[in-house]
């Protein structure tokens, strides 16, 4: 396939409106993870206002959704988009719904950054979370670089990296489980930091279904709900 | 059918559904301020039979409208109306007014033939003269007496490149027309009707005789043109409507039943007839 992302129709327009829509994409990813990082940022650094700007935020993100869905329906309504324009048009407004619920999760933490801000901070200085959040965010990024150069052996790259977030995952919920059992008393602050923990599981799973969907978009296969290593046969396998 | 009309209709703004949001939309047409071409009650006869039942509409300047709607819907008779080509046609009796820019076309004592200067024609069959290409564009300016080579020279290389064409004719310019291909001989029409500088360009299905690849060329050359000319449509080809057109409206059996922007008109028609029309369920 063609890597350069859009060769030029006759049409300039559309090549514009398709050019505008990409970039309005980039501009929504970069907005999400930039709100994760504060959201992660706030709540290991205790940071009330800038979690309180987190949670403001979240309505540009939104408003970014409804914006870019509306111009994905008028591309469809007005030049009936076929083959790798049509893919591109639905892997972006499938791409938007993903990035809008990891700016969902980007308010949670924030969320729980403003109660944790409140309570005792512990001796580690919540260092799982930063190493949690700085690794989703890397995860976030690497599917929008691969979105922006269509490149499927960078989003499967980014897609395996989910299982690591996994695994890191479940080991900060056994840490935190270790702590409750030794210090009752720490329960309602830490029961708050899983609810954060698993905030940040979940940008890493969205930021993994924006790795499949740039499968789709340049392969043209549906690689969703299969493992990391079937989606590596699926869409490299004949190379 | 029903007799509702669209009382003066101008095209609706699209309604911005968050006002938290400021869009930098580049595809939203604002309300259009700014109006060529005012229909006011446009009743047009053939003889008993009536073809359009009381238009009211009002034409966007520097835009395209496009005008869509079944065989005999009336939507070519009243593109014709515009520069009074139904004034040909046997029988025809008309009542109503447009007017252009203020003026009434239709008042007593209009030069018909500085009407058709002011609003130029292209039509669904390409009809270059039998001449060469030069003398096709510079043909209008001649019969207005113009002679002087060099800005017949510079208006046929001007109007052949408004039209795209000229990269493509330029080392022929004195050539039959008839040796160009169809999509090229309607891109010469269109340099012909540009080059005696119209305010409006009425196209009857230009490109309906046309491959695709041709008829994707003068859609472009449309979207290119309106930033000179106000451009009127008509094509059966929705899809078309959609592509090219800022305004669309929809007419049947005579009326105009939908008058709005095209990304309104469809994604969102406000006429359950509209949406049959543009869906494909009229059955």
């Amino acid at each position: 396939m063609d890597k350069k992302p859009i060769a030029h129709h006759i049409s300039h327009q559309y090549d514009a409106d398709l050019e505008d829509l990409r970039s309005r994409v980039f501009a929504m990813g970069g907005l999400v993870e930039e709100q994760v990082a504060n959201a992660v940022t706030a709540l290991v650094k205790g940071d009330v206002e800038l979690a309180d700007a987190v949670i403001t935020n979240d309505y540009r993100v939104n408003a970014m959704e409804v914006e870019i869905d509306e111009e994905c329906t008028h591309i469809i309504a007005r030049r009936q988009p076929t083959a790798g324009d049509l893919r591109l048009v639905i892997a972006v407004i499938k791409t938007i719904t993903d990035m809008e619920r990891i700016g969902d999760q980007a308010a949670k933490v924030a969320r729980m950054a403003r109660q944790l801000a409140e309570m005792e901070r512990p001796r580690n200085e919540y260092v799982e979370i930063q190493s949690l959040g700085t690794h989703v965010q890397t995860m976030i990024r690497g599917a929008l670089d691969a979105f922006a150069r269509m490149d499927v052996q960078g989003a499967i790259e980014t897609a395996k990296e989910d299982l690591k977030v996994d695994h890191e995952y479940e080991a900060i919920m056994r840490q935190l489980m270790t702590f409750m059992m030794e210090d009752p008393r720490t329960i309602k602050r830490i029961l708050d930091v899983m609810w954060a923990t698993r905030a940040l599981e979940r940008v890493g799973d969205h930021a993994k279904n924006i790795c499949e969907y740039v499968v789709y978009l340049v392969e043209g296969k549906d690689v969703r709900h299969i493992s990391v290593e079937q989606i590596e046969e699926a869409a490299l396998g004949k190379r | 059918m029903s007799e509702e009309t669209v009382q003066n209709a101008a095209p609706k703004t699209h309604a911005i559904n968050m006002s938290a949001l400021k869009k930098p939309r580049r595809a939203q047409p604002e309300a259009p301020k700014d109006i060529a071409i005012h229909v006011n009650d446009l009743k047009l006869y053939y003889g008993d039979k009536q073809a359009l039942n009381g238009i009211h509409m009002q034409i966007p300047r520097k835009k395209v409208t496009a005008f869509i709607g079944p065989s005999g819907c009336g939507k070519s008779t009243l593109l014709r109306c515009f520069n009074r080509m139904n004034d040909l046609v046997d029988g025809v009796r008309i009542e109503g007014e447009i007017n252009l820019d203020g003026d009434n076309i239709y008042a007593r004592g209009v030069d018909v033939a500085d009407l058709r200067r002011r609003v130029g024609m292209v039509f669904q069959k390409p009809n270059p003269f039998p001449k060469t290409i030069y003398e096709n564009v510079a043909y209008g300016l001649r019969i207005q007496g113009v002679n002087d080579r060099r800005i017949l020279d510079e208006t046929v290389e001007n109007s052949l490149r408004g039209a795209a064409l000229w990269d493509e004719v330029k080392d022929r310019l004195n050539d039959n027309a008839f040796g160009l291909s169809g999509g090229q001989q309607q891109r010469l029409v269109i340099a012909r009707a540009i080059a005696i500088e119209p305010e409006v360009l009425l196209l009857d299905e230009p490109a309906s005789a046309l491959d695709p690849i041709s008829t994707l060329k003068i859609e472009e050359l449309i979207y290119e043109l309106k930033e000179k000319y106000t451009i009127v449509i008509v094509t059966h080809n929705m899809q078309q409507a959609a592509r090219v057109s800022d305004y669309t409206a929809f007419m049947y059996m005579g009326d105009l039943i939908e008058f709005s922007d095209t990304d309104t008109l469809f994604t969102n028609p406000a006429k359950k007839q509209t949406e049959d029309y543009i869906t494909g369920r009229y059955g």
